[in-house]
């Protein structure tokens, strides 16, 4: 089974976000880009795939800070290939990356057709779009999003999709491949790999570069941004000071005040 | 008529859900902005009695047809991009649930147009959407101005009040013909219930719920500890639960379930607006967090800056002394 995973790079939002000078942006001199998260899980699924059915995992990214770190670990983890697709100047909105990325995997010979193409469910960045219905319209695939289960009957060429609703429901699919999903996690958290297994990847294992056919994402229109902002906080939480114990008899008043106590 | 401001009432299993009243508030507001009228979009199989509640809107388009009796995305999507085009409405908003979650997204590819991702509020001023969306967990908004018509908007949950968007009056219902086929590549199956047995969290007077700060399965036990001094139980935020470190009926959130308890303590939970939507209406927000820009204090009514393993154990032990005392007293 050929599986293709999309993965892109995005803010760090454990750090402190800073805007820039024109207000428009993130500051990215001191931001930490880290693979996205839901990105991650449609990785790992793929990977629990592969070790069930057999067959190959390519992981797929636009280049962005770091995204080397996120291919070898990529590769650390199981995956076959690593495909970076290396011009762009990384600002892209989602829809645009979902054009340049569908573009480029279609220009790469013998990488499609693919049985699955999974990626993020959504990331935390996206504005003008979610990639999984972007990139399943452009290369005209059935998609779900919020996927959380993937089998796969590979003699029928199906899939079974467990994708979820409101309140614990989850609904059953049978989706002919190949298809897109919106991965929202994986059956298994994500697998840990050392940093050594990463660091012997980056020696023994090589990222390749791929460049996106001319105006792979001409004709899209980037929504603009008019203005970045921190939430505007019309009420704060009334914050506790002190000690852990000073601060747990604080909120002992409060509780009791209430009638909770 | 074209230019008008449109809203997806969206059905589940029969039933419209909240989201769709709240979404039809800010939609009126929009139009009435705009000089135009708003329309609620109806899909489904049967399904025709749900218009009488959606009087907030000046008409109902309703479109019924037997492949959207089960949930496939893209049969929706298909049908909603059908009415559009035959139509031209000038904006057209989407709740952003599980249920229509792709929608947004897979008609603006379709038609080529604007789409908003997560969207926190919409005005018209001068004629002009202005549009502000919530990005990375809720630490940032963007403000964009989507010129394309229509402009397809994801609404994320809560962003008016659903009493707001409810109304006496029955509205006019005009059916819409649209050609609709069954995915060829897409077969619903069925529904999977979530599984009984473990404790309703939405009937908790008391819940301490964990999130990614709580660090490690083992550290759960912190949060039991709390949860039993104080007669409550123990929920969680999606990553806890996609770790395997509760169960799936203990998910608080857009894809759990919703809780509005007397007392909701936050324990590491960063406040991502998927989360929030599950517990916003809880009458006593207690957020601890590491981390001061954290969105959950924002939502708390008391917040502590603080490792949630350093307070947890303090707090069960203060609530232990403090009902001693009480005891003794009695």
């Amino acid at each position: 089974m050929k599986i293709i995973v999309l993965l892109k790079m995005v803010p760090d939002v454990v750090e402190e976000l800073e805007l820039a000078a024109d207000g428009k942006a993130l500051d990215t001199e001191f931001l930490r880009m880290i693979a996205n998260e839901l990105d991650n899980h449609a990785l790992e699924e793929a990977l629990l795939l592969k070790e069930k059915y057999s067959g190959t995992v390519t992981v797929v990214a636009l280049d962005a800070p770091e995204v080397d770190d996120a291919l070898f670990t990529a590769l650390a983890k199981g995956a076959d290939q690593a495909l970076k697709i290396t011009d762009g100047d990384g600002t892209l909105g989602t829809r645009a990356g979902a054009y340049r990325l569908a573009q480029t995997i279609s220009s790469i010979p013998g990488l499609l057709p693919a049985d699955l193409i999974l990626t993020g469910a959504q990331a935390i960045d996206d504005l003008d779009g979610l990639t999984a219905p972007l990139v399943s319209h452009l290369l005209r695939l059935p998609q779900l999003g919020i996927v959380t289960k993937v089998s796969v009957d590979t003699t029928a060429g199906v899939a079974t999709v467990l994708r979820e609703f409101p309140g614990g429901v989850r609904g059953e699919y049978e989706v002919k491949l190949p298809a897109v999903l919106g991965i929202q996690a994986a059956e298994k958290p994500p697998r840990y790999v050392p940093v050594a297994k990463v660091r012997a990847a980056m020696k023994s294992q090589a990222i390749q570069s791929v460049v996106a056919p001319t105006a792979a994402d001409g004709g899209v229109c980037l929504l603009p941004v008019e203005e970045m902002t921190k939430p505007e906080v019309t009420e704060h939480a009334q914050m506790l000071q002190g000690s852990p114990e000073e601060i747990a008899d604080q909120l002992c008043e409060i509780l009791a005040a209430r009638g909770l106590l | 008529m074209a230019g008008n401001v449109w809203v997806l009432a969206e059905q589940w299993r029969g039933q419209l859900s909240d989201i769709t009243y709240e979404v039809l508030a800010l939609g009126k507001e929009v139009a009435t902005a705009l000089g135009v009228d708003l329309h609620a979009v109806l899909l489904g199989h049967e399904v025709r009695d749900l218009a009488r509640s959606l009087g907030k809107a000046n008409s109902v388009l309703y479109l019924d047809h037997a492949s959207l009796a089960t949930s496939v995305p893209e049969t929706f999507a298909h049908a909603l991009t059908s009415a559009i085009r035959a139509k031209s409405p000038h904006a057209v908003l989407i709740p952003l649930t599980n249920v229509s979650w792709e929608l947004g997204a897979l008609m603006a590819a379709e038609l080529e147009v604007d789409y908003v991702n997560a969207c926190k509020d919409v005005r018209a001023v001068d004629g002009k959407l202005q549009v502000r969306s919530v990005l990375y967990g809720g630490k940032m908004e963007a403000m964009v101005n989507p010129a394309q018509s229509p402009a397809i908007l994801g609404i994320l949950p809560g962003v008016r009040p659903a009493d707001q968007g409810r109304a006496e009056t029955t509205p006019p219902v005009e059916e819409l013909r649209v050609d609709l086929a069954e995915s060829s590549s897409i077969r619903w199956k069925r529904y999977l219930e979530p599984e009984a047995g473990d404790i309703d969290i939405s009937k908790q007077e008391v819940l301490v719920s964990v999130g990614r700060g709580i660090q490690s399965r083992d550290n759960v036990a912190l949060a039991e500890d709390l949860a039993g001094a104080l007669g409550g139980a123990v929920c969680g935020s999606r990553p806890v639960i996609d770790q395997g470190w509760l169960p799936l009926s203990r998910q608080v959130g857009k894809s759990g379930v919703v809780v509005k308890p007397k007392l909701y303590l936050a324990a590491g939970i960063s406040g991502a607006p998927e989360h929030v939507e599950g517990m916003k209406n809880s009458d006593l927000v207690v957020a601890v967090n590491s981390d001061p820009q954290a969105p959950i204090f924002n939502v708390a009514h008391y917040g502590i800056t603080a490792d949630v393993v350093d307070v947890l154990p303090a707090l069960t032990e203060a609530v232990h002394s403090r009902k001693e005392v009480k005891k003794h007293a009695a």
